[in-house]
């Protein structure tokens, strides 16, 4: 599983119930492990954006992509290719310590983290930036201690003109 | 625009099952089949003195299979009402066998009252999620206003496209609700469905009538798409320019006439020969609206591997899935056909043709005569007494091959039998639904013991609606095509498969008011069908076979179609890969 590519698929949904269920069992039947998932207005209240990653081979992507693509409720899903602006968002719970407070402080601008409150004894961290980058400073602050964490999930937008 | 709808007086107040009603009416929805309880009873309520004829069957898979078999006759949706929970899942295997084969269907469910969905209320099943991944779409109705919108849509999705079964799920307390909605004919709002009427692009059939250049030995394969599609004609014209030959898949079966002289009949597990020789040796195939099905295309690395592959197909989805074409065009078979004819000259198929003839005369189709009564000989019977113009149905196991392999087909929609779903109980109940559809015509249900056994409750509906089908019971006391495997992959263990101790049908179908007839030997079959198939109202032909046949040509599942056996090898066989 690990060898396989991972993937960035952007839907657009009517929002209707049981949009999600549908998209989950296309993906869920072909054996398709989805990383994350995020469901999001759009500027438009009748339709949802979903961004979902999900990992697996080439030629079962292009099935569920035109399987989406196929569902009533779906107006159009693609893979995105690399001309998008990506973001996701971290939290992370650890022990409050000098030497955390220093780690953070060093790494404020390299890797867009800040502590967003400190209470009981424990820090919340928060980061913002590329899926990469957040795994990237995750490893990192393992050796300090990491209580907790939770990710958002990848969103993107496309660059330029071209809607998303 | 549904006229008949919009000009209904809204004056007097309506509820929810009455718009439903309404706007069905305004389809010109001549039949519901279905099977009441307490969520449905507003619905049954309301088609109290509507134009629409309610068919009360025995069970709602019957009333299924029925809506699918006026579906596959007519073109037009198949509607079925059953009441919540259990009428509900019971629909389940009927709503499947419809996806499977693209038959458009409404499945409308009666649903527990809103304020207790999710409470385990009593007959509250969750069908919509139940039958997810098996409709082209559903709904759960939350508003009594939305109904009109919704059965648009519904009426418009279930045909349009890829044809297929939409449910709609509609609680009690919705449909028993004032209707205060503006219209029964509002505007529908479905953003995300573009695909009803994919125009095929140019460029790719020109780019496909290309392909044609040069070749010596074209095959065309005509799958379930051109039924849909109605495009014979034009498959016709493309044949006869190109000299090409013609094989069908099960589902495809009439659309271009199997009595043609370019016609190889059925290929795949258990087609002709011929037809899989055609596949072996082919230079080009031109599947016109097949998905390379794995009945015919049991080892994709072995298949047509000299072959240039061409695809049309409605469903985008299908390109790629199990073939990867050398050139596709997206559109619907008869459109693209009437295209490519232009495009295309006619090649120098003579020899190829010849090929083919020596195929036909070295391995016929056949069956003996002498040792006992066969299901083969039954089958042809029937064709040449019928004079091959019946509507026939099928059932599901080895009859229906070999109903495929000897009952030839020359008209699309004349040919209703499980292809994808492979669903047993079918066969009668659709004959049963062609019958509504096609009042005049004979229809056939050909169906197995076994089968047969499974749906055969539908006699009352038959006895009581006056309805001449002609029930043919292949009767082997076998669930045949399992002990046939068992037989050649299993060294014969077999296992679940003796049907010993089957009812007298004729006493059975007599209990139901319908007239029964009983062959049994090579030498009466012939009389005995000509009575049954003269006989004015329904009845039951008890067709006593031998019971150990097997059907052959056969491919083992999961390989091509190089492994094509014609008769019982004296060698052991491996187990077969493929999935059944
Ligand atoms: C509902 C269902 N259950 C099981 C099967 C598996 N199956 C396929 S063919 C067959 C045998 C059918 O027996 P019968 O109806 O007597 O027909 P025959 O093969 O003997 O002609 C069975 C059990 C099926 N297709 N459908
Ligand atoms: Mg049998």
């Amino acid at each position: 599983m690990d060898t396989l590519p991972l993937h960035t698929i952007s839907v657009l949904v009517a929002n209707k119930p049981g949009v999600l269920v549908r998209i989950a069992l296309v993906f869920a039947r072909r054996g398709y492990n989805i990383n994350s998932l995020v469901v999001s207005p759009t500027i438009n209240p009748k339709f949802s954006r979903m961004t979902i990653t999900a990992k697996g081979d080439l030629e079962t992507l292009e099935q569920i992509i035109k399987n989406v693509n196929k569902l009533i409720d779906v107006i159009h899903c693609e893979e995105h290719p690399a001309n998008t602006v990506e973001k996701e968002l971290a939290l992370l719970k650890t022990k409050a310590s000098p030497a955390v407070k220093a780690f953070v402080a060093k790494n404020a601008r390299k890797f867009h983290v800040r502590i967003d409150d400190a209470s009981e004894g424990c820090y919340i961290i928060e980061q913002t930036g590329t899926t990469l980058e957040l795994d990237e400073f995750e490893a990192l602050i393992k050796k300090y201690g990491v209580l907790e964490m939770i990710r958002t999930g990848k969103i993107l937008i496309t660059r330029g003109q071209e809607k998303t | 625009m549904n006229k008949e709808a919009a000009k209904t007086p809204s004056k007097k107040a309506i509820n929810g099952a009455e718009a439903l009603i309404k706007c069905l009416e305004g389809f010109g929805v001549e039949y519901i089949w279905g099977l009441s309880g307490g969520a449905a009873i507003p619905i049954f309520d309301a088609l109290v003195g509507s134009k629409i004829k309610l068919i009360l069957t025995r069970h709602e898979q019957g009333a299924t299979h029925m809506a699918d078999g006026y579906a596959r006759v007519t073109g037009k949706p198949g509607v079925v009402l059953v009441t919540s929970g259990p009428g509900a899942t019971n629909t389940v295997t009927g709503i499947l066998t419809a996806m499977m084969d693209s038959v458009p269907m409404i499945v409308l469910t009666g649903q527990t009252i809103t304020s207790m969905l999710g409470k385990d209320a009593f007959q509250e099943a969750d069908i919509s999620g139940i039958t997810m991944p098996v409709v082209k779409h559903s709904y759960l109705v939350k508003n009594t206003n939305d109904i009109p919108r919704i059965v648009k849509e519904a009426w418009h999705i279930c045909q349009t496209g890829r044809p297929g079964p939409v449910l709609i799920d509609l609680p009690k307390d919705i449909t028993s609700a004032p209707f205060s909605g503006d219209s029964l004919d509002p505007e529908m709002d479905i953003p995300g469905y573009k695909k009803d009427t994919p125009s095929p692009h140019k460029a790719d059939i020109v780019k496909m009538a290309k392909f044609f250049k040069g070749k010596k030995k074209p095959l065309l394969l005509v799958g379930h798409g051109a039924v849909l599609s109605n495009a014979g004609a034009a498959i016709k014209k493309l044949a006869e320019k190109l000299g090409a030959p013609v094989t069908n898949t099960l589902l495809g079966k009439g659309e271009f006439p199997e009595t043609h002289p370019l016609s190889l009949g059925m290929l795949g597990m258990h087609g002709t020969a011929y037809a899989n020789k055609a596949l072996i040796n082919c230079d080009l195939i031109l599947s016109i609206g097949s998905r390379w099905d794995d009945r015919i295309n049991g080892n994709n690395n072995e298949f047509c591997v000299n072959a240039k592959k061409l695809h049309i197909d409605v469903d985008f989805s299908e390109i790629n899935k199990i073939v990867k074409p050398d050139a596709w065009v997206v559109g619907q078979a008869r459109e693209v056909v009437e295209e490519l004819v232009k495009l295309v000259d006619p090649l120098d198929t003579a020899d190829w043709l010849k090929e083919l003839e020596y195929y036909k005369k070295e391995f016929p189709l056949k069956y003996s005569k002498t040792n006992g009564l066969t299901a083969q000989q039954v089958i042809d019977t029937c064709y040449k007494v019928t004079q091959g113009r019946a509507i026939v149905s099928t059932d599901v196991g080895q009859h229906q091959m070999w109903a495929a392999q000897f009952y030839l087909s020359d008209k699309g929609n004349y040919w209703l039998s499980s292809g994808g779903a492979g669903t047993m109980g079918y066969g009668f109940p659709a004959a049963v639904g062609a019958q509504f559809a096609a009042p005049k015509d004979l229809v056939v249900a050909i169906v197995g013991d076994g089968g047969f056994q499974m749906t055969l409750y539908e006699l009352s509906t038959v006895f009581i609606h006056k309805l001449p089908v002609k029930v043919l019971i292949i009767d082997n006391k076998y669930l045949g095509m399992v002990r046939q495997w068992q037989e050649l992959f299993f060294d014969n263990r077999l296992s679940g498969v003796d049907l010993e101790g089957n009812p007298d049908f004729v006493k059975l179908a007599e209990a139901y008011g319908v007239k029964g007839f009983h062959m049994d030997k090579p030498e009466n079959c012939e009389s005995v069908m000509r009575d049954a198939m003269n006989y004015k109202g329904p009845c039951v032909i008890h067709a006593e076979v031998i019971k150990e046949d097997n059907v052959f040509p056969m491919i083992p599942a999961g390989k091509s179609a190089f492994h094509m056996i014609v008769e019982k090898p004296t060698t052991k066989m491996e187990k077969p890969s493929g999935s059944t």
